[in-house]
């Protein structure tokens, strides 16, 4: 059979081979190596089968501690089994790869490493989490490129059959596992050739049966442990032999020749880099290009990490070698050096070789870039009498100054290699379109092609980055393409012109493509000076093309991806024209054939019209604009913000030095007010002479950018031309005047707050009392009035009723301008929260969406009052976020249990009155915790005058006495799944805890897969084929405590019912649990139309609404309420509004009706159970009865 | 024993008694049923042309909605799945009751322009339907566009079809032209075999608490039949095609009266989902009964006996008729 070359990225080409030598998946998702997961989930729901015929099982469990549970126990009973995981997932599985290889069990684990969290969450990829796990006794294998981790997962697989020890195969995530690349893909008979079936069924014959029935797993005691711990020595000592063994057979059959410690350089090198994994690519490739140059250097590429063969590394080491730096992509604080550096030291050290001068670095934490210009540092400050030891390398570490120099200028990319810079909208398919153009070139011609996509943090308004590379010549090159060395840069979105430099990427006579609203003739003016002078200056040839214009006449949309990718053939003349249409409408055919007859022609038919309206610019000689590029936040931000949150901002956050930086990973929150972001096209107009002001625009806004206030007309003489009013309708505030006000650049432009307004024209219903309008002609007057209503005072809180929705909204929220997507259903609770009890939460966060727009940099959405109070906020992990609220609640008891206990010593300086006001204060209201705030202030300033120590000590405590919120917030994979045993626990200890769980019935963060929460009939990612069993029912679970608050709200179907269950549960004086549905951008359907989904959701009987509280038990009463009235849809009527449920009719109809009949069914019988729970007796009735 | 068995489309029925367009022919047991109930053919539900393009945009938007928002998500669906598009699972269902009942099934497409979903009617064809449907439901809300366009389109469309297919082509239409007999003959001379008297239009109404147009679906009644009773009498022996009548058949005289008018077959759909299959036996009983009773010896023989072309009293389909019904209406008590 022929080997194809295709063009994928790493984490397929570990699957393709994983998922074809594996008969059991047990997989859970974790970012980067989710992808492998579900890429063997889809391939098994198409039934593609392994080498043996047979079709793997993919199951998806609750954690990466469970999933390496049930390898282990498939492992252990005879099925080759595999796993994917990466960073804290792999921490989750250490327990059981212990068990894993202290049983001599054939198995790979495949990793796309991945930061572990310390300090901060980062997605992004190092060695911290493969190097946490080096000691449980598996072999460890890395691979630096595509095609190297096609080829090591191959090797792993047929190794650790042979040698009985487990492997874990590792790349580097957000590289590797992300990089396209083309590459020769092994066939099966590939495989069959390095699968040995009589060491498969050694490993099936080592299975636990009771046909010949064994134990395995005793307790040893210390007579026999440390004798039994060493019988497995033989196994290890025969690893590396096993390993070459496996890469030499691979070499004979592919030609690709591996070792277990590749060495490439000048044979009389005398300084010598040793690394691993991707940074090995890129370290190849500079010392090539020195060795060229005719300096003495060399790289040894780490191929088998563990076990650590001493003397094929020893082997590998030119003998002429005087000075080596080992670099390593971790960092272990206190250690005497980083893992490899010790591995190499202790090495030389045993084996005698004295003379040789070691250094050990770091370098690329968090996927920080590692070029050619940061290996030619480390390899010249060899050079050095007293190179630096334990240096860093891509920063500017100005603390210790242990990082080293490197000459950005530097590059060792062959001159025939083009590079590409894309830069895109988040969902205008830029991506997609770019990854077609690689497989294009990839695969329809000789050239090598490498893509890679970078994204910014935010999920509305995402500047996306795609970074091609092709040519005749091999491409090692796994980094960004670097300033001043692209051939061709385009700028998908006009407007990211005047907030990012592009144009610096650009090297003189490049091309650079701009997609605008103008024309050639006007496109001139419209650009910044900056873009200007550089395409003056590095003689740029510039293309124009109005691509909204052609997506718009050719259905397209907002999608200009057909279009601009047209373009880049057209002008980069890869292929000539006409064979590059024709390559370009071929994918366009095999990605969208799928989806019907119409959209492959409106994308031929974009095709078509690009050409016409593409234009070259007629460059002036002199710069012509009258403005400049805008910072990134305003001048008058606060210090930190525009020192180091503002380089972030502008993606120049590698230029942060270290000394910038928070020590501890703590940040100061209401940043996202300075990121003024302008994505909305269009925004709210309020038209006062409608409104009712009933709030329920400002209730539903997730992004807090529309607000109302009630203020005294006296203000209204400072107000700008522009600000409207009405006369206030609240019957607390006669005579005050009213305003419903947007914020014009915050505004993500979703139209949640026009679907939510009730109050219409009755001559036009169309108009509303909020409409659309364009944000341009809007946006310097709306944002003058948004600057004075801010200015507007705040509503005094104890002054209102807090149970009606328009009072409750008139509370200024303190979570706002988050980088959720636009129209997120989640977020509007999250602001809920924050305006009923921000001022005294403390807010516990699971890992998730709601932890990403809650806390990913580099601006922050949790805020503020006046008074300086909000949210606390903090995110532990993803699995363990109940327990880490539970403990902000220990504290707080403690404290104020020890604050009491010692306030009565103080009587004589305080008084009586003092102490017992304090220790009996009714914090109920509003208007009683101010109180008890001044009561504080006064005890603060009465023990500030004491000098006794004691009086210090209550002073620290004494917050204690004011009432606190706390709130553990997170998603349905941490509430369901991951999370569930801890939340269980939190709930059963009966303490005050307030759980929001934010459902949107998937792991959205992560990109959809199915949680435990997935509705019956959805589609999800590791649900490929529709998940065949019902919701859990997470509220019930709770309600069978008895003493846990529970709720299941949906605002869109009640918002007043969501308001009334936030009030409850906060004052409920025991554990409260919040069930939220929170419609997603993943259901599949306008995100517009969230608000009336969730009502069908309601109707239809799948989403009941109900509160069970506990205190009415107390008297006698049913503690289960429900709030809504019996299903009066069908589910069909709900369902197959969205895409995940939809798509399932059209892959397996058949399926579809069966599940959708049962989901009807689930909705009749959870009525039936829960109407049935609610009409029972209690108490005494029940006793009578 | 009386003769049920009539000609439609070229296609031999047992009775005239058609299942028209409608979610019966969505499962292939309830077609069973109908066929085991006595039905003569049936015309399966319509593939609409709004169907075709935009459920396969609308996959499009939705699978492409939410892509390529974070470093974390490329999407959110598995991509490697296959679409069976309904209009694909259309032509496939459309072959599993071929293959399920004897009696002939007639394809039905819903659309009135030229275009790339007119390739259904090929691939309906080849799924073995016995004839297509081509039912043309447009409704004009741009004051330039004149009847001539309009009309013009429907025959091109008429035309397009027709050259693509070998099998018989009947063309629905609805009532509203303001000469029905001159766009008939258009029609036929474009290449209809047939045509079916009257689509109907489902009339949107108004939820006045939320100031909002709802769709609204009325079955059809016996009063309806009327209308294209009159068409159909006026069509009969004008117009070298296969007449049907379609709305307003719940009994068997109506079931007399079209073939009277001059129509081959009589379509039902609303009696069928309001009354149910079981209704079939006993309308064709009836019809039998009838015609017994009034000593008819077959379907053949009373076709077109009170058309306008044969009935006695011609003016009764014409101006005439109307003055009468006025006078008649100003004479009651």
């Amino acid at each position: 059979m022929e080997r194809q070359k295709v063009t994928i990225d790493g984490n397929e080409a570990t699957a393709s081979v994983a998922h074809r030598t594996n008969e059991i998946c047990a997989i859970y998702p974790i970012t980067p190596s989710s992808n492998m997961g579900e890429f063997a989930d889809d391939w098994s729901s198409i039934k593609r089968k392994n080498i043996w015929g047979t079709v793997p099982l993919v199951v998806e469990m609750q954690s990466e501690g469970g999933a390496s549970g049930a390898v282990h126990g498939a492992l252990q009973s005879g099925a080759l089994t595999t796993t994917f995981t990466a960073s804290q997932g792999l921490l989750l599985m250490i327990p059981n790869m212990y068990k894993i290889a202290g049983e001599l069990t054939s198995t790979v684990f495949h990793v796309s490493a991945r930061t572990v969290a310390t300090h901060a969450l980062s997605i992004f990829g190092d060695h911290s989490d493969v190097m946490a796990v080096r000691q449980t006794g598996w072999a460890m294998l890395p691979s630096g490129s595509v095609q190297e981790a096609h080829d090591m997962a191959l090797i792993a697989q047929a190794a650790t059959l042979e040698a009985r020890v487990p492997f874990l195969h590792f790349f580097d995530g957000f590289r590797t596992s992300h990089e396209i690349a083309k590459i020769e893909q092994l066939t099966d008979d590939d495989l069959r050739t390095m699968i040995d079936d009589e060491l498969v069924n050694a490993h099936r014959a080592r299975a636990l049966s009771p046909n010949h029935p064994v134990l395995r797993g005793s307790a040893q005691n210390p007579d026999v442990f440390f004798q039994a711990r060493e019988t497995i020595n033989p196994f290890y000592a025969k690893v590396p032999g096993i390993v070459q063994k496996a890469m030499d057979k691979f070499a004979k059959m592919t030609g690709r020749a591996y070792h277990l410690f590749d060495y490439i350089g000048a044979p009389d090198a005398e300084r010598v880099i040793i690394i691993m994994a991707s940074g090995g690519e890129t370290a190849e490739a500079t010392v090539r290009n020195l060795v060229e140059k005719g300096e003495k250097v060399g790289v040894v590429r780490v191929r088998l990490y563990r076990p650590f063969d001493t003397t094929a590394f020893l082997k590998s080491l030119p003998k002429s070698v005087k000075f080596i730096a080992v670099l390593d992509r971790t960092k272990e604080p206190g250690a005497s050096g980083e893992p490899l550096y010790l591995d190499v030291t202790s090495t030389l050290f045993e084996n005698g070789y004295q003379g040789i001068k070691v250094v050990g670095g770091r370098y690329g934490l968090s996927s920080k870039e590692f070029t050619p210009a940061m290996v030619k540092a480390v390899l010249d400050e060899l050079k050095k009498a007293t190179p630096k030891n334990h240096f860093v390398v891509g920063i500017n570490e100005d603390v210790t100054h242990s990082s080293l120099d490197y000459d950005l200028n530097f590059s060792v990319e062959y001159p025939e290699t083009v590079r590409c810079l894309f830069f895109g909208l988040g969902s205008d398919g830029t991506v997609g379109a770019n990854k077609n153009s690689i497989k294009i070139i990839g695969e329809e011609t000789n050239n090598n092609a490498q893509g890679y996509f970078y994204y910014d943090s935010k999920k509305a308004g995402t500047l996306t980055v795609s970074h091609l590379r092709f040519g005749p010549k091999p491409i090692q090159a796994p980094y960004l393409i670097t300033p001043n060395t692209a051939n061709f840069v385009a700028c998908h979105q006009f407007n990211f012109l005047e907030r990012f430099d592009f144009t610096k990427f650009a090297q003189p006579g490049a091309v650079f493509l701009v997609n605008s609203l103008y024309g050639p003739e006007e496109i001139w003016d419209k650009l910044p000076q900056e873009v200007q002078k550089d395409i003056i200056e590095k003689k740029l040839k510039f293309y124009t093309i109005n691509a909204y214009d052609v997506a718009e006449k050719t259905g397209m949309g907002s999608r200009v991806n057909t279009i601009m990718q047209t373009c880049f053939f057209a002008i980069s003349g890869i292929l000539p024209r006409d064979e590059a249409i024709e390559q370009i409408k071929k994918a366009i055919k095999k990605t969208y054939g799928k989806r019907g007859e119409a959209v492959v022609m409106k994308n031929y038919a974009a095709v078509d019209q690009t050409l016409v309206n593409l234009h070259e610019v007629k460059v002036p000689a002199k710069v012509t604009s009258t403005f400049t590029r805008r910072p990134p936040v305003a001048a008058e931000a606060p210090e930190f913000v525009r020192n180091v949150l503002g380089p972030m901002i502008a993606f120049e956050g590698d230029t942060v030095p270290v000394s910038a930086m928070p020590l501890d990973g703590t940040f100061p929150t209401g940043t996202t007010k300075w990121e003024k972001r302008n994505i909305a096209l269009e925004i709210p107009v309020w038209e006062s002479d409608l409104c009712i002001q009933c709030g329920k625009c400002v209730f539903v806004c997730p992004h807090a950018v529309i607000r109302h206030k009630v203020f005294d007309k006296k203000f209204l003489e400072k107000a700008p031309a522009t600000f409207k009013m009405m006369d206030s309708k609240f019957k607390e505030f006669p005579g005050m005047a009213y305003s419903v006000q947007v914020a014009p650049e915050d505004c993500t432009g979703c139209t949640l707050c026009v679907e939510a307004c009730p109050a219409k024209d009755k001559t036009n219903p169309a108009r509303k009392a909020i409409n659309m309008a364009l944000q341009p002609p809007l946006r310097e007057s709306e944002a003058i009035n948004w600057e004075f209503f801010l200015s507007l005072p705040e509503i005094d809180r104890t002054a209102i009723n807090l149970g009606t929705i328009k009072n409750s909204q008139l509370l200024q929220p303190l979570f706002e301008f988050s980088g959720a997507c636009a129209g997120c259903g989640e977020t509007p609770y999250v602001k809920l929260l924050t305006q009923l009890f921000g001022d005294r939460s403390i807010i516990a966060n699971a890992t998730g969406c709601s932890s990403i727009y809650g806390g990913n940099l580099p601006t922050t959405p949790y805020t503020f009052n006046k008074e300086g109070r909000g949210p606390a906020w903090s995110n532990s992990l993803f699995e363990d976020n109940a327990e880490f609220g539970l403990g902000f609640r220990l504290t707080l008891d403690k404290q104020l249990e020890y604050a009491s206990d010692i306030l009565p010593t103080f009587v004589n300086e305080l008084g009586q009155d003092l102490v017992d006001s304090l220790l009996k204060a009714d914090q109920t209201t509003d208007l009683g915790i101010k109180q008890q705030r001044e009561r504080v202030d006064v005890l603060k300033g009465k023990l500030a005058r004491s000098k006794n120590s004691q009086a210090r000590n209550l002073a620290a405590v004494a917050d204690a006495f004011v009432k606190k919120a706390v709130w553990i917030v997170g998603g349905d994979g941490w509430a369901y799944d991951i999370g569930y045993g801890g939340l269980d626990h939190v709930l059963s200890t009966g303490r005050n805890v307030n759980l929001l769980v934010l459902d949107t019935e998937v792991y959205s963060n992560t990109g959809g897969q199915a949680s435990k929460s997935t509705p019956r009939g959805a589609v999800a990612r590791f649900a490929a084929s529709g998940k065949g069993l019902a919701k859990k029912d997470l509220g019930l679970m709770a309600i069978a405590y008895g003493y846990v608050y529970v709720a299941r709200v949906a605002m869109g179907y009640s918002d007043q019912h969501t308001l009334k269950a936030f009030l409850e549960a906060e004052s409920y004086n025991g554990p409260s649990i919040i069930i939220a549905y929170s419609h997603c951008i993943s259901h599949g359907y306008d995100m517009s139309k969230g608000l009336e989904q969730q009502k069908l959701a309601v109707q239809s009987g799948l989403w009941p609404l109900y509160r069970f509280d506990p205190r009415l038990a107390a008297d006698d009463k049913n503690p289960l309420q429900i709030d809504c009235k019996e299903p009066t849809v069908s589910v069909e009527q709900y369902m197959y509004n969205e895409t995940r449920f939809r798509m399932l009719t059209q892959s397996d109809e058949a399926r579809a009706e069966t599940l959708l009949k049962l989901s009807g069914e689930d909705a009749k019988s959870r009525w039936s159970f829960y109407s049935q729970l609610a009409a029972m007796h209690y108490g005494k009735s029940a006793e009578q009865k | 024993m009386v003769d049920l068995s009539t000609t439609y489309l070229g296609l031999k029925l047992k009775n005239p008694l058609v299942a028209s367009a409608s979610p019966l022919s969505e499962k292939v047991e309830t077609v069973k049923e109908l066929e085991a109930a006595g039905i003569s053919a049936i015309v399966m539900y319509s593939l609409f042309e709004e169907q075709i393009i935009h459920e396969s945009l609308e996959l499009d938007h939705f699978l492409f909605y939410g892509t390529e928002i974070s470093a974390e998500i490329d999407s959110f669906y598995p991509q490697s799945g296959k679409y069976t598009l309904k209009a694909d699972a259309y032509v496939e269902q459309l072959m599993k009751i071929k293959q399920a009942v004897k009696i002939p099934v007639i394809g039905s497409l819903n659309g009135v322009s030229s275009g790339g979903w007119t390739k259904y009617a090929k691939k309906i064809e080849q799924a073995g339907a016995d004839a297509l449907e081509l039912n043309l439901y447009f409704l004009p809300t741009n004051p330039n566009q004149t009847a001539t366009q309009i009309e013009d389109n429907y025959i091109t469309l008429v035309h397009d079809i027709r050259s693509s297919i070998n099998i018989p082509l009947a063309v629905k239409l609805s009532p509203f032209f303001t000469s029905i007999p001159n766009i008939a003959k258009r029609l036929v001379e474009a290449g209809a075999n047939g045509l079916v008297l009257f689509n109907r239009f489902y009339q949107p109404d108004f939820d006045l608490e939320a100031l909002e147009v709802v769709p609204n679906l009325i079955l059809s009644t016996s009063n309806e039949l009327r209308l294209p009773l009159r068409w159909i009498a006026i069509l009969y022996g004008q117009i070298k095609a296969d007449l049907a009548l379609t709305t307003g058949i719940h009994t068997a005289e109506d079931v007399v009266k079209t073939t009277m008018a001059g129509a081959s077959v009589a379509m039902t759909a609303s009696l069928l989902l309001d009354q149910g299959i079981n209704r079939i036996p006993v309308l064709l009983a009836d019809l039998e009964k009838w015609m017994t009773v009034h000593e008819y010896e077959s379907i053949q023989q009373m076709r077109g006996s009170l058309s306008q072309k044969s009935t006695a009293e011609p003016a009764a389909f014409e101006r005439a008729n109307y003055m009468k019904v006025l006078n008649s209406f100003k004479s009651m008590p």
